[in-house]
């Protein structure tokens, strides 16, 4: 899975295959080239090196998603579509400066969205509460250091 | 040390800078402090050194440099260091690299961790960067998981055991058991997940889609409860509830149903509640109702099923929507085999989406048009087809091209319309038009002799309006040079043309840059041939042409040329037999595949896997082998009594590739040639051929490949071992002139069948001077010649 922008900046990019480091490059550049050359009118599927992309533009950023040749492609434009309300409710009406600030936040939700290449989670409301809570665990590790970095001022420690 | 700067503000530095260097530079400025950072085992501020390395390397810089620092992260004891050194892990390794050996225990402990975040995270690593070693050593653990944990765990290690078992099929009995549990929870996760699993199983092995046919009651029921539930928020989708559950099933279902007709049975109920129920006004209802089909039509489901399946398709046809319309077309041509007559009736409606502008649609378009092409439809979907291939993109014209002909091949009318056709691919498919169509056509018209004047007068025209398409030119040349003379007299499809007028033509295509070497090779000979039947106050114009290239750089022209001048020049009296016309050919392997290869059965898409060796256009072009092997049959004398002639015929013969045609003579014979010496002047060959059980018939030709010494007084003396019998005969001439060889014939009588091995002693005279005696032993014999 891949996000990229109107001008072919890479925002994201999730591989659930292991490809090695120089062709996880070739293969974003060649996706993102075919996808940014294709025209409004066209369908929301190609062809790329024997499995289909599925690609959605919100706003100026692109969604894509590499799938098998039997993957139904209508249900894959639905789990783009999914992220991208989860990722909504999350950021609050998510812009493309949400994801490039918050890359690894980004990451988190897919994570607890799509595991192994599967969908994991139909649920938004689950999704966004196990993020939330995990959140809050991260909240308290730092609210625990501000207050051990206060009592070391005090040198109570 | 300074505090490093935090992740957010190296993004705003990132993109304040204004060029590309300037962004490198600030980049590496910050990947040298991370280093820093690292070197100086900076507990506090690894994480956040790790997290502004992730947005570098998301750039496309290095940063494997991390990969041990991402480590120290994930068995730090607090969360965040934790959560991002498992995104890291994720991110900066794959399961190719070492360090997966030390997350392997990392990720052991945390699985036993008492907070499901924490073991959340080990799970999602584990199923994105699980090795095989990987499986085996947590196969376990995650089987725990499955078994005991909470649904928030459960879900993911169900989903990391698909990623196991892809890797570890052996480790699948460990979860086998689990599966009715997954597959009977509330949690819509938990289905999701169990749904996956079974069909992950079901694709690795056939033994395991027998074994869970059982659970197709249990599917069904779970799919039943999706449909009939009413409002559920949570898993809504614009009004359907758990889209994504529902394709999954009915998916699975699919796998199910294949070729088994009591499991489908129980299936066509849903299955008709489903397509006739859902929703089709969003794209999430069209998702389900495609998915639908595909099973419906992967099923042996019943008949009146099919028929509503393909009446979806129908009207996904007819969608305004771009996606609607691509989907309908991707899975009309999964069903086209089985159900072709039901396609049928939405050919014209295909035909259409031939003028969509988008590739993706255009191809499953013609793969789908060419599906459907049969006896009675052949006329308007080949117009249609011919139209596409005139204005579609280039990327498709090669194989839009060679599957017309092959079509045509199948399924022409008459021979008029069939002609008609392939010329006009020539004309529009351009240098697209593959090689192997060439010798097609050129079959085609020798055989079809009443419509020779209509097919060169329509080819010359051709010509003489764009030669820039090497095909055509090709075909356009071998024509002229066989039926070139139809033209002289005129007809009803065209004036009468100028002798010389056929001549600039073919000559214009020899000096054109823009001609191959090949259809250079293809005019030379067809001026070559027209010799004959042209007038002959044009010989000196032939005559003049044919010698341009005997300087040629390219090999193939340059011979061609001195072959024909010396023919020309030298052995007048033969030309006319030489250059007759060809006898029709026999068809080779690749128009056999053109024409078998497209049997319905075997796909919709023919793709010629012709490697044309070399350039078999070449081959067939004047038939160069069937002239060196079938002229000795229609003139016996000359062979014998002239060595020239044979010799340069055999020449020619020896130009030919090996994968060429080879009619019956040399065919018959299994044991394969063998070249035993060669030196500066001579070379040997011997064919074998088997005469009956214990005989062995041997032809050796001896050629003379220098350029200038005359080679007399040969002569040619041959031993074997005791075992065996030698007969030898008389060359068939003791001299061999530069280019030209002799032939001598000798058998061998092999009773016991004992290896084959063979002394000679050669001798001869070069320009006079007596060359040898040569010994040579030869063992090289290939094992057929005596088994």
């Amino acid at each position: 899975m891949i996000l990229f922008s109107r001008q072919g900046k890479i925002r994201l990019t999730k591989w659930f295959h292991s490809v090695p480091d120089k062709e996880r490059k070739k293969i974003s550049r060649d996706i993102v080239n075919t996808v940014l050359q294709r025209k409004p009118k066209m369908s929301n599927f190609v062809d790329f090196m024997g499995m289909k992309v599925v690609y959605k533009r919100y706003a100026s950023l692109y969604f894509c998603c590499g799938v098998d040749q039997d993957e139904n492609e209508l249900e894959v434009l639905e789990v783009i579509h999914r992220y991208v309300e989860i990722l909504d409710k999350y950021f609050g009406s998510v812009c493309e400066l949400d994801i490039i600030f918050n890359f690894e936040k980004a990451y988190f939700v897919i994570d607890e969205y799509l595991l192994a290449g599967q969908l994991q989670e139909s649920s938004k409301k689950k999704v966004l509460h196990a993020i939330e809570a995990a959140d809050q665990m991260q909240e308290e590790d730092q609210e625990q250091e501000v207050t051990r970095s206060i009592l070391e001022e005090f040198g109570l420690t | 040390m300074p505090t490093p700067i935090r992740l957010r503000d190296l993004i705003r530095n990132i993109r304040a800078a204004k060029t590309a260097a300037e962004e490198r530079e600030v980049i590496q400025k910050e990947c040298a402090e991370i280093r820093n950072g690292f070197r100086e085992e900076d507990n506090i501020f690894r994480c956040r050194n790790v997290a502004k390395l992730l947005y570098v390397h998301m750039l496309g810089f290095p940063a494997h440099f991390g990969q041990m620092e991402v480590m120290k992260l994930v068995v730090s004891p607090r969360f965040t260091d934790k959560r991002i050194g498992y995104l890291g892990s994720m991110l900066l390794l794959d399961e190719n690299r070492e360090v997966t050996m030390l997350i392997t225990n990392s990720l052991k402990n945390d699985l036993e961790h008492s907070s499901q975040y924490v073991v959340s995270l080990a799970l999602c690593t584990l199923g994105n960067i699980c090795s095989s070693e990987m499986a085996r050593d947590l196969a376990q653990d995650v089987e725990r998981i499955m078994r005991n944990g909470p649904a928030y765990l459960k879900k993911k290690a169900t989903l990391c055991a698909c990623r196991i078992i892809r890797k570890e099929p052996e480790l699948i009995d460990n979860f086998i058991q689990l599966v009715p549990s997954l597959l009977n929870d509330k949690h819509h996760g938990v289905m999701l997940a169990g749904v996956a699993f079974v069909t992950e199983m079901c694709n690795i092995s056939d033994e395991y889609t027998d074994k869970f046919r059982r659970s197709v009651p249990a599917l069904v029921r779970m799919l039943k409860n999706l449909i009939m539930s009413g409002f559920s928020p949570e898993h809504d989708v614009s009004g359907v509830v758990d889209p994504f559950l529902q394709v999954r099933i009915i998916r699975l279902l699919r796998i199910l149903g294949k070729n088994d007709g009591s499991s489908s049975e129980l299936m066509n109920d849903i299955l008709a509640q489903v397509a006739t129920n859902t929703e089709t006004s969003k794209n999430v209802g069209n998702a389900i109702l495609y998915e639908t089909v595909l099973t419906i039509m992967g099923i042996k489901s019943e008949s009146g099923l099919r028929v509503l399946a393909i009446n979806i398709l129908g009207r996904f046809l007819l969608s305004s929507d771009k996606n609607i319309r691509y989907v309908a077309l991707n899975s009309l041509l999964k069903t086209v085999h089985t159900d072709m007559n039901a396609v049928q009736r939405h050919r014209s409606t295909i035909l259409d989406c031939l003028k969509d502008p988008d590739p993706s649609v255009l191809r499953r378009a013609v793969d789908l048009c060419f599906a459907l092409i049969n006896d009675q439809n052949v006329r308007g979907t080949m117009r249609e087809l011919l139209i596409f291939l005139e204005n579609c993109p280039s990327e498709f014209k090669g194989d839009v091209s060679s599957n017309i002909v092959i079509s045509a091949g199948r399924y022409a009318p008459n021979a008029q319309w069939h002609i008609d056709t392939i010329l006009k691919v020539l004309t529009t498919g351009g240098n697209h038009v593959p090689d192997q169509t060439i010798p097609i056509l050129i079959h085609l018209i020798s055989s079809t002799a009443s419509l020779h004047s209509y097919t060169v007068s329509q080819l010359f025209t051709a010509i003489k309006t764009n030669n820039l398409h090497q095909p055509l030119n090709q075909v356009a040349c071998w024509c002229l040079g066989e039926y070139g003379e139809v033209l002289l007299s005129g007809s009803e499809y065209a004036d009468p043309v100028q002798p010389e007028e056929i001549l600039k033509s073919l000559n214009s295509l020899c000096e054109s840059h823009l001609s191959s070497a090949i259809t250079k090779s293809y005019a030379v000979n067809a001026i070559a041939k027209l010799a004959n039947r042209l007038p002959s106050h044009l010989m000196p114009s032939i005559k003049q042409i044919l010698a341009r290239y005997g300087t040629s750089m390219n090999l193939e022209l340059q011979q061609r040329s001195v072959e024909f001048s010396s023919l020309f020049n030298n052995h007048d009296d033969k030309r006319p037999g030489i250059l007759e016309r060809m006898p029709l050919f026999e068809k080779s392997e690749e128009e056999r595949i053109y024409s078998e290869a497209n049997d319905p059965a075997q796909g919709e898409k023919v793709v010629p896997a012709v490697n044309t060796a070399q350039q078999s256009a070449l081959d067939d072009l004047l038939g160069l082998g069937d002239i060196g092997q079938s002229t000795p049959a229609a003139q016996p004398a000359p062979v014998m009594n002239s060595s020239n002639l044979v010799d340069l015929l055999g020449d020619l013969g020896m130009n030919t590739a090996p994968p060429a045609p080879q009619p019956a003579p040399v065919a018959a014979s299994s044991i394969p040639s063998i070249e035993p010496w060669c030196d500066d002047t001579l070379g040997m060959k011997m064919d074998f051929q088997k005469v009956d059980n214990n005989i062995l018939a041997i032809n050796m030709t001896i050629t003379n490949s220098s350029l200038a010494y005359e080679v007399s007084d040969f002569s040619f003396l041959a031993a074997v071992p005791k075992q065996l019998q030698i007969n030898l005969a008389q060359p068939s001439s003791t001299s061999v002139s530069p280019g030209a060889s002799l032939t001598q014939q000798m058998r061998i009588n092999n009773p016991n069948k004992v290896a084959l091995k063979m002394k000679c002693k050669m001798s001869y005279k070069l320009n006079g001077s007596p060359v040898g005696p040569i010994d040579q032993v030869i063992g090289n014999f290939p094992p057929s010649a005596w088994e």
